[in-house]
């Protein structure tokens, strides 16, 4: 039976209500919101109230309306006040939107009044005698910052491993990843890094950077106005809804074609079906991670049939045949539109062979993307991509392969345009030069799992549920932490030396001393020894900037939680300890690099950082340009306004490469099939392409969701869709509980049976904590040190009858039916 | 195919148009005493509405109701098979609010899968389990009305498990 919230009836906002401006934080879409603060003791009226409607009558259709997720009672200032977030219908970004996600903001903010988010951390905790005791922030910055200290000093940085978000929203942001960066990269040089979704500090699109284009160049209206959506490995009603419903609609609305481009059918596919009709939707369900081939196919019948954008390309991109020959860091050469075509030439029947998709549908995209107008008018065409491909196969030449044909067709830096990834979270990334990382850069799992590093810092990473050969991973990450564990209980009645010596010792002997810096007690967080409590956007102001670079200012408007901080602040907190600590080991030069760093609010941290790069852009500016924002790059201030950029490559010069040229190269995308190690083998010897995918009731790894009752009713299992004949050869029924096995290890999820599923491929919800979808992919990965979570393969097979919670839940497809 | 439930039980209907005696009091309530903030789980005083007949209801066809008052729309439905929460001598009688708890649209029945179906943006409700949200944008399930069959098989409407799109309180 479903989840009944039994509420009937909500408190009112007063007009003088408290209005913040709240930048969902959520998605990468950052949907713009008001939130609404006031006293406990108080309420507006059906008549009056902060929305200035009349509330006693029924709202219509998109009508203003808070629903009971948008409620909540928070601190404010240390009081008690009403909360509600509800959409900004002035917003550009949603027009007044909200989604499943972004919706539940206010009911996700932790309250010791309502008991909403009680996982939240209110304290540091430190590891003592068998468990962790919440203690002060000096109590564990000082044991952090000793063994770390110890540890830098006497063995130097590379034995510090350090895991760290690089985005924005939720709590990334540039304040956060300036502070960190600063940290890490500025008073150290840490090599041995990795960001929060891959095993490595890299880029996930090195190919698209390194021909010059940078992966977020268009504006959302490009969409309304271009004729054709080009969409590869995304599901964007589902992990951009706001950008689907309110901009790639529109589009499809104004007569726009849309191709999709994923083995899996989604409801993506099936809602530009009703929008645009069957006859103007495309959906090329390719085998898995053979995108390379298609793309090369449409490229080379762009260029034969003449389709291609000769004034663009003779001005905007190289001419001179190789400019970057490829290597063992260089995964494809890079050069002229000639020079790739010799590598890239594919003919729709050699892909179709591939794709195992027609040719005659390849020819029709083709056309789609590229085929002038009958008056000879240039075709618009935006292509948009996301982790079907990032995390697929061959991650560089197959990115370098989508951007060659939106370069060929000039369809870069025009209206209507674009070449971008679609993203996950916000952006919010300003660090110092990380130049030291090297490329390819240290593949950290694997130091980890090898035995290197001799302390661990985390921010705000769950590798547990999500990171590649998990199962190892965790595994070897237990064992090792376990070790300084033991060896703290044992240093039991010691002094706070002989703490720091013991835990030294155990690391030396394969230990290692984990720090997590998180907003909750994460999977990982079990192995850590230090825990360190981070606040959430909205509980500290924050910026960060969306999939158009439209920077805004997330207000805060309530307090941390407990004693929860910014991991800005949690950041110099640990420099301020790490010049202390050193400086007690005798060396006051190193102690000198951790000056810098007396920050009082996150503002001070974004001026130390983001600003000191872009001094037009302060808290003030941003705040008076409200949910609308600036998008990146900032040009100027005039007239009391920021002046944004809406869309890069506008004069097209490329520079994204740092080439003087400011020409655009082309990316010889030689297709070699299944590219990165172990791929080819557990495809040849499984049953199941087991496919990883997103669904839009959750927020990534379902930190917060994880503490919801509507949620965890919907899916209280990870679900697994299946195509119902392979469910009935295995005697597998809805709901019941099956587990998914290969030579990495194994997961467990629920049966969901999906008429639109292929046979022999399943699609198993991500990040789950109740199954970390991890623990069978397998640990190959690119040149580059990206991994493949989407190409993964295993067998099924039944380990129970579907437990009480999956029997009441609905199993019916996910398709809107008219 | 879509199938728009057309048949309205005209019997009852006026009655319950705007609410009752104790809807008026409770938004009186509301407006008047802007000093006390109510809890949010209060449940409100609802009024008891006749909806139909047993007699009235054919199986997997739906007729249009308002509950609790005439701005209020949603179906009635019987769905032949008992299903938790149904009530009536088959255990098998639901009844839910229609406008979606997304953004208000209207939702249709689908006759075939026995679902409501939002064209606005396609959100989908399963009418055997309780209004849960299939797939979709709203955070919560479809508000479904308490129901009781008295002993000549009048269904009456007494109650709403969740808040309904477009107002701050169930009964204005
Ligand atoms: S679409 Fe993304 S940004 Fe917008 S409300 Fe949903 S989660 Fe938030
Ligand atoms: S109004 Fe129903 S899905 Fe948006």
């Amino acid at each position: 039976m479903a989840y009944k919230r039994q509420i009937d009836r909500l408190p009112i906002p007063p007009a003088n209500a408290k209005v913040h401006n709240v930048t969902c934080h959520y998605c990468i879409v950052g949907c713009g919101y008001k939130a609404y603060t006031w006293p406990r003791n108080q309420q507006g009226t059906l008549k009056n109230n902060a929305f200035g409607m009349d509330l006693g009558e029924q709202q219509g259709a998109d009508g203003t309306w808070m629903a009971p997720s948008m409620y909540n009672m928070v601190k404010q200032n240390g009081k008690d006040v009403h909360l509600a977030v509800v959409p900004d219908h002035g917003c550009v970004v949603n027009a007044g939107l909200a989604s499943i996600r972004g919706a539940r903001m206010a009911e996700n903010r932790p309250s010791r009044v309502t008991g909403t988010q009680q996982q939240r951390l209110s304290d540091p905790q430190v590891w003592r005698n068998g468990v962790w005791q919440p203690s002060t922030w000096n109590d564990a910055l000082d044991l952090v910052a000793r063994v770390t200290a110890r540890i830098v000093n006497d063995y130097g940085e590379d034995e510090l491993v350090v895991s760290m978000f690089d985005h924005g929203g939720s709590a990334g942001g540039y304040e956060n990843t300036w502070a960190t960066g600063k940290l890490y990269f500025d008073s150290m040089k840490v090599k041995n890094c990795r960001i929060h979704n891959r095993p490595a500090y890299n880029s996930e699109v090195h190919s698209s950077r390194d021909m010059g284009v940078g992966e977020l160049n268009y504006s959302y209206s490009d969409y309304a106005v271009t004729d054709t959506i080009f969409m590869v490995g995304a599901n964007s009603l589902e992990t951009q809804t706001n950008l689907f419903l309110n901009h790639m609609v529109p589009g499809l609305q104004n007569g726009a074609k849309f191709i999709m481009v994923d083995p899996r059918r989604t409801v993506t596919v099936n809602a530009a079906e009703e929008v645009a009709g069957k006859d103007n939707v495309l959906h090329l369900a390719i085998k898995p991670g053979t995108d390379m081939a298609l793309f090369n196919a449409i490229l080379t019948h762009v260029v034969d049939q003449g389709w291609t954008d000769d004034e663009f390309v003779a001005a905007s991109t190289f001419q001179g045949g190789e400019a970057v020959a490829g290597g063992s860091s260089q995964p494809a050469g890079l050069g002229s539109l000639d020079y790739a075509m010799q590598t890239c030439r594919t003919s729709l029947e050699e892909a179709a062979e591939i794709c195992g998709v027609s040719a005659g549908d390849i020819r029709t995209a083709a056309q789609w993307v590229a085929k002038p107008h009958d008056d000879g008018a240039r075709r618009k065409c935006v292509t948009a991509y996301e982790k079907g491909i990032i995390w697929g196969n061959d991650n560089y030449r197959t990115i370098g392969a989508l951007v060659n044909i939106s370069l060929a067709t000039g369809n870069i830096g025009r209206e209507g345009g674009g070449c971008c990834r679609l993203g996950g979270h916000q952006e919010g990334y300003y660090r110092p030069s990380d130049a030291h990382v090297g490329r390819p850069a240290e593949y950290v799992d694997q130091l980890l799992i090898n035995g290197g590093g001799k302390v661990y810092h985390i921010w705000a990473c769950d590798h547990y549920k999500t990171t590649l050969n998990a199962s190892q991973f965790k595994r070897v990450l237990k064992k090792r932490s376990d070790m300084v564990k033991e060896a703290m209980d044992a240093a039991a009645g010691g002094s706070r030396e002989e703490l720091v010596d013991a835990i030294v010792g155990a690391v030396n002997a394969g230990g290692i001393f984990v720090v997590d810096v998180d907003i909750i007690h994460t999977q990982i967080g079990q192995n850590a020894h230090v825990i360190l409590p981070a606040c959430e956007s909205n509980e500290m102001n924050l910026t960060s900037m969306n999939g158009e670079r439209r920077m805004r200012l997330s207000e805060r408007y309530m307090d941390p939680f407990g004693n929860s901080k910014p991991d800005c602040l949690i950041a110099a907190g640990m420099a301020q300890h790490m010049e202390t600590a050193l400086r007690n080991l005798g060396n006051d030069a190193y102690a000198e690099q951790f000056k810098g760093y007396d920050w009082q609010s996150e503002e001070d941290a974004f001026m130390d950082g983001y600003n000191a790069g872009n001094p037009e852009v302060t808290y003030d500016r941003l705040r008076a340009m409200g949910n609308d924002g600036v998008q990146e790059p900032v040009v100027g201030f005039e007239d009391g306004h920021l002046v944004g950029t809406p869309r890069l490559y506008a004069d097209g010069s490329f520079d994204r490469h740092g080439r003087d040229d400011k020409r655009a190269l082309f990316c010889a995308a030689e297709w070699r099939g299944y590219a990165a190690p172990g791929k080819a083998r557990e495809a040849a010897n499984h049953d199941f392409f087991v496919n990883n995918v997103r669904a839009n009731i959750f927020w990534q790894n379902q930190f917060l969701d994880q503490d919801s009752d509507f949620v965890q009713d919907r899916f209280p299992y990870p679900f697994i869709e299946m195509n119902a004949e392979d469910m009935a050869e295995l005697a597998i029924s809805a709901g019941d509980l099956i587990e998914i096995t290969n030579e990495n290890g194994a997961t467990q999820g629920m049966a969901y049976p999906t008429d639109t599923a292929k046979r022999g491929q399943v699609a198993m919800v991500f990040g789950s904590p109740a199954g970390s979808q991890g623990n069978v992919v397998n640990p190959g990965v690119s040149e580059l040190i990206l991994p493949e979570y989407k190409l993964t393969f295993g067998n099924v097979r039944k380990l129970a009858d579907a437990p009480p919670q999956a029997q009441a839940v609905t199993f019916k497809s996910k398709e809107y039916k008219a | 195919m879509s199938k728009k439930c057309n048949r309205l039980v005209d019997v009852g209907r006026r009655q319950f148009l705007r609410g009752g005696a104790v809807a008026a009091a409770a938004a009186a309530t509301a407006t008047t005493a802007p000093a006390r903030a109510a809890p949010a789980n209060a449940q409100l005083d609802y009024p008891s509405n006749k909806l139909a007949n047993i007699a009235d209801l054919a199986v997997n066809e739906p007729l249009d109701i308002e509950y609790p008052d005439g701005d209020s729309p949603g179906i009635l439905l019987k769905l032949g098979e008992a299903v938790e929460g149904g009530v009536g001598p088959d255990g098998d009688i639901v009844a839910y609010s229609v406008l979606c708890p997304h953004k208000g649209w209207f939702l249709n029945y689908n006759a075939d899968d026995r679902t409501l179906n939002c064209p606005g943006h396609f959100s989908r409700f399963d009418a055997e389990v309780g209004g849960q949200q299939i797939w979709g944008h709203a955070t919560q399930n479809l508000p479904q009305f308490t129901l009781r069959v008295d002993d000549n098989g009048d269904i009456f409407a007494e109650g709403c498990s969740d808040l309904i799109f477009g107002r701050p309180s169930n009964v204005l």
